[in-house]
């Protein structure tokens, strides 16, 4: 991310062209206009509290967005993060409502959820040679079937009839839930989610790991050439699981972040988180024409996906119009990566 | 002989921009023949095979197939035409999840005239007369998948076959063959010829080149060095005429040295494989040269640490070494620079810089955390001393010509110490120029540790080495000192000539 689209296209061997700053810039600036367009067109839309919404919608699919980038970066693809993130909500209300635990034990249980889920995943992919968006597939259908078993499909929320018909009389301790709920002051009181600092510090941990460590750099180096990085001396195998981890854990965090907004174990709820997450990092690819996965991108691409959605939504679009946007907006984003920019290598 | 060719090619060209890969090739077949072309690599012969089977226009010169001019537009045309090829890659020549008499008659299924249902008993007798042809005692009803290579590759020739050509090419054929597999497909190629097909045969192995040739075509270069069909063939001059030197370039002073740095007992590289034992000293550049195919690669990676032996010990510096991986050798000070740069060595996404440092970030970072300081001086410092020519050391190498990409691929691993230098085929598609810079790099900055290049180009090893070992067969025939060579006993060595005469 440091190096200037000057030197990039001096990296390159030749000087920058309009298509250069197309493929550099056209999605900050798109987003900037985005952002005027709304502004003038929807009533309310540049208001501060507006803002945060919009920071709010997309922090549990920017969350998501943050580990299938890990993913990404060495080569592979995780579309089981969208049910990893159910499946730990689920974990969390029944681990509080049905076995009345605290806040610290539900998160824990979320997190191994998150990181054994990420480990067979990784399993599944470098020693069972499953191709990853199979494996990611497979898991995404059992992780489905398995987070409704306990209950018997049933949502879980305190009082409910358990299927021995015993009522659970757990409670969401107030602890959690204020990781979905409760607002720092700044500025104005009452202003920015807790959800918004947890997407906020995680991308910044994830872009510096990326970014400045060296197993971020290895990773980057096993998705670009895995023979290359095996023959420098970088466990491979161990890289590829890793990032499965991360983005087990990183959903897990999501789904965490979920229950505490809900207050419940909505079975019906995070249908999008897979679409939006995704749609998020790969339209990272496109942003600053990184033309590789990036967290910088993917936290501006969840942030785009945020916006378009807030604003249509304050335009009174139809709901049944969002996904269509959502795809089309995909589509241009990894034709600009792709198509424009010449390095469609994955 | 003394019959007219069945196929001739005369002054054939071709250019790839200002690049002339084929500089008039003159090449006559003739039928009931087996014509063996020998060539290095980039000495032109799939480039002539591609222009031969259609796959590519021809840049000059005339094709004449029977006395017809022959001129074809695609590989379809040409194999109409009479002209079949099998390529080296034999899972392109058949579909390995239909069974073997769908690909047998699988040209059939296309095409005009094919009839619009797939009849599978009129597949099988079809197929059934292609096999019997052929003498192939294959189930009709297998799945090639399932199929060893061997019978792969004759289901591919039989298919192949099926269009009664008067014109056979074999691209390597033998090349992931077992020898008695490889014993099947001579006999194949037997009943061919008797058929009175004209074979031209590509191969590097001496041994089926001994077995099959009737007359030798040697390439370098772009044009033909060397026609051998009086018998007994000149094997030896035949690989003279591919590989033997071409300028007097300045010769090296062969250094000899005291103290060993590597050691290698017994290692057995294949099966039924002679062992190897050798010594590497500090302060020596060791090349090791023989044919492709001969295990230089294979030896190249059980150094490294990426392929186990399967029999033998190896030590440095007098300890034991037995690397279970890349990682082991790197930290033993083994470093290799290895085939195919960019099969196995460029990391596209990255400039320079980040090319350089990667087998050691590690050691360019503190608790995880690059350190971009060290490694830009790093890059820098290796930009200079090697000359890599570019704007900076954050260009990429997709900027950079092939000279100077490899230039960064030995740069990435004399950016460290080591013990043992391993590089294999460093020179393959790098200019003269860059190949001198690299070459006097190695001989200039010996600093104790032992050298060890794998080449095919007999030129380039006496270049650079100070010893020269001869492969052949995964096992070492030859050891000369790089001061006053016997160039015919080491070409000897080279093309496998019986190893009594060779002792």
């Amino acid at each position: 991310m440091s190096s200037s689209l000057a030197e990039r296209a001096a990296a390159r061997g030749r000087s920058i062209t309009l298509r250069d700053y197309a493929i550099g810039y056209g999605f900050i600036i798109l987003l900037i206009g985005l952002i005027a367009y709304f502004a003038i067109a929807a009533d309310g839309f540049a208001s501060p509290q507006s803002a945060v919404f919009i920071f709010q919608s997309v922090a549990i699919t920017g969350v998501l967005a943050l580990g299938v980038t890990a993913t990404l970066v060495v080569g592979g693809f995780d579309l089981s993060i969208g049910s990893v993130a159910t499946s730990a909500m689920m974990a969390a209300s029944y681990a509080m409502v049905v076995l009345e635990q605290n806040a610290v034990v539900a998160v824990i249980a979320c997190l191994v959820i998150g990181a054994v889920v990420g480990l067979i995943n990784g399993w599944l992919i470098v020693y069972m040679r499953v191709p990853d968006l199979l494996a990611t597939l497979g898991m995404m259908f059992l992780l489905l079937g398995l987070q409704r078993i306990p209950t018997e499909g049933r949502s879980i929320a305190t009082g409910m009839t358990m299927p021995d018909g015993s009522v659970a009389n757990g409670k969401f301790s107030e602890a959690f839930l204020a990781l979905g709920r409760h607002r720092i002051d700044f500025f104005i009181p009452n202003l920015i989610p807790v959800s918004v600092v947890v997407l906020i510090v995680l991308a910044a941990l994830i872009w510096f790991f990326l970014e400045y460590t060296r197993f971020g750099r290895m990773m980057y180096a096993v998705g670009s050439n895995e023979r290359a990085a095996e023959l420098a001396g970088a466990p491979v195998k161990a890289y590829k699981i890793w990032a499965y981890v991360i983005s087990g854990v990183f959903a897990s965090i999501g789904g965490i972040l979920l229950a505490a907004r809900l207050g419940r174990g909505d079975i019906a709820s995070g249908n999008n988180l897979l679409l939006d997450a995704v749609a998020a990092a790969l339209i990272g690819y496109a942003v600053l024409g990184a033309a590789k996965p990036n967290a910088f991108g993917t936290a501006v691409g969840a942030v785009f996906v945020g916006v378009l959605l807030q604003g249509l939504t304050m335009m009174n679009a139809p709901y049944y119009t969002q996904d269509f946007v959502k795809g089309a907006v995909l589509v241009v984003a990894l034709v600009f990566t792709f198509a424009l920019s010449g390095r469609g290598k994955r | 002989m003394g019959a007219d060719a069945v196929f001739r090619v005369d002054g054939l060209r071709k250019s790839f921009g200002q690049n002339e890969v084929l500089g008039g090739i003159a090449l006559d077949l003739y039928a009931g023949e087996v014509t063996v072309l020998m060539g290095a690599n980039g000495a032109g012969k799939s480039t002539l095979v591609k222009i031969v089977s259609g796959v590519y226009a021809r840049g000059g010169g005339t094709m004449r197939l029977a006395g017809q001019a022959f001129d074809p537009g695609s590989p379809a045309e040409a194999i109409r035409a009479g002209v079949v090829t099998v390529h080296q890659n034999i899972n392109d020549g058949v579909v390995a999840d239909l069974d073997v008499a769908t690909n047998l008659t699988l040209d059939r299924l296309s095409g005009k005239g094919a009839s619009l249902l797939f009849k599978p008993a009129n597949v099988r007798v079809e197929a059934r007369a292609v096999a019997d042809r052929m003498g192939l005692t294959l189930d009709l009803k297998a799945r090639v998948a399932d199929l060893p290579l061997a019978d792969r590759q004759m289901v591919a020739i039989a298919r192949a076959m099926a269009h009664q050509p008067k014109v056979l090419i074999l691209d390597e054929p033998t090349s992931s063959l077992s020898s008695a597999e490889a014993d099947r497909l001579f006999a194949l190629i037997d009943r061919l010829r008797g058929q009175g097909v004209a074979i031209l045969y590509i191969s590097h192995r001496m041994s089926d080149i001994r077995r099959l040739a009737d007359r030798i075509v040697s390439m370098r270069d772009g044009v033909v060095s060397g026609v051998f069909d009086r018998k007994p063939l000149d094997y030896e001059g035949a690989v003279n005429a591919m590989l033997g030197r071409k300028i007097l370039l300045d010769r090296v002073i062969a250094r000899s040295s005291a103290r060993a740095v590597f050691t290698a007992q017994g290692l057995q590289l294949a099966p039924g494989a002679r062992p190897i034992s050798m010594t590497l000293g500090a302060g020596e550049v060791v090349a090791i040269t023989g044919l492709v195919g001969v295990g230089k690669t294979a030896l190249a990676e059980t150094l490294f640490g990426v392929r186990r032996p399967l029999a033998g010990t190896m030590h440095m510096d007098g300890k034991p070494y037995a690397p279970g991986s890349a990682r082991d050798a790197i930290a033993a000070g083994v470093f290799l620079v290895a085939k195919d740069r960019a099969m196995s060595g460029i990391v596209g996404g990255f400039n320079i810089e980040r090319n350089i440092s990667l087998p050691f970030l590690k050691r360019m970072s503190g608790f995880g955390v690059m350190k971009k300081r060290a490694e830009r001086a790093a890059a820098r410092r290796q930009i200079g001393e090697l000359g890599i020519v570019c704007r900076s050391e954050k260009d990429e190498l997709s900027a950079l010509s092939g000279g100077n990409q490899q230039k960064v691929m030995v740069a990435r691993w004399m950016s460290q110490a080591s013990r043992l230098f391993i590089l294999d085929e460093p020179f393959q598609g790098v200019d003269i120029s860059a190949r001198r810079d690299i070459a006097t790099k190695l001989r200039a900055s010996p600093d104790g540790r032992a050298t060890l290049l794998f080449v095919t180009e007999i030129d380039e090893a006496l270049e650079t080495a100070d010893r020269i070992l001869v492969m052949s067969e995964h096992a070492i025939v030859g050891e000369h000192r790089n001061d006053d060579i016997d160039l015919d006993r080491l070409l000897a060595e080279v093309a496998g000539g019986p190893l009594t005469s060779a002792a």
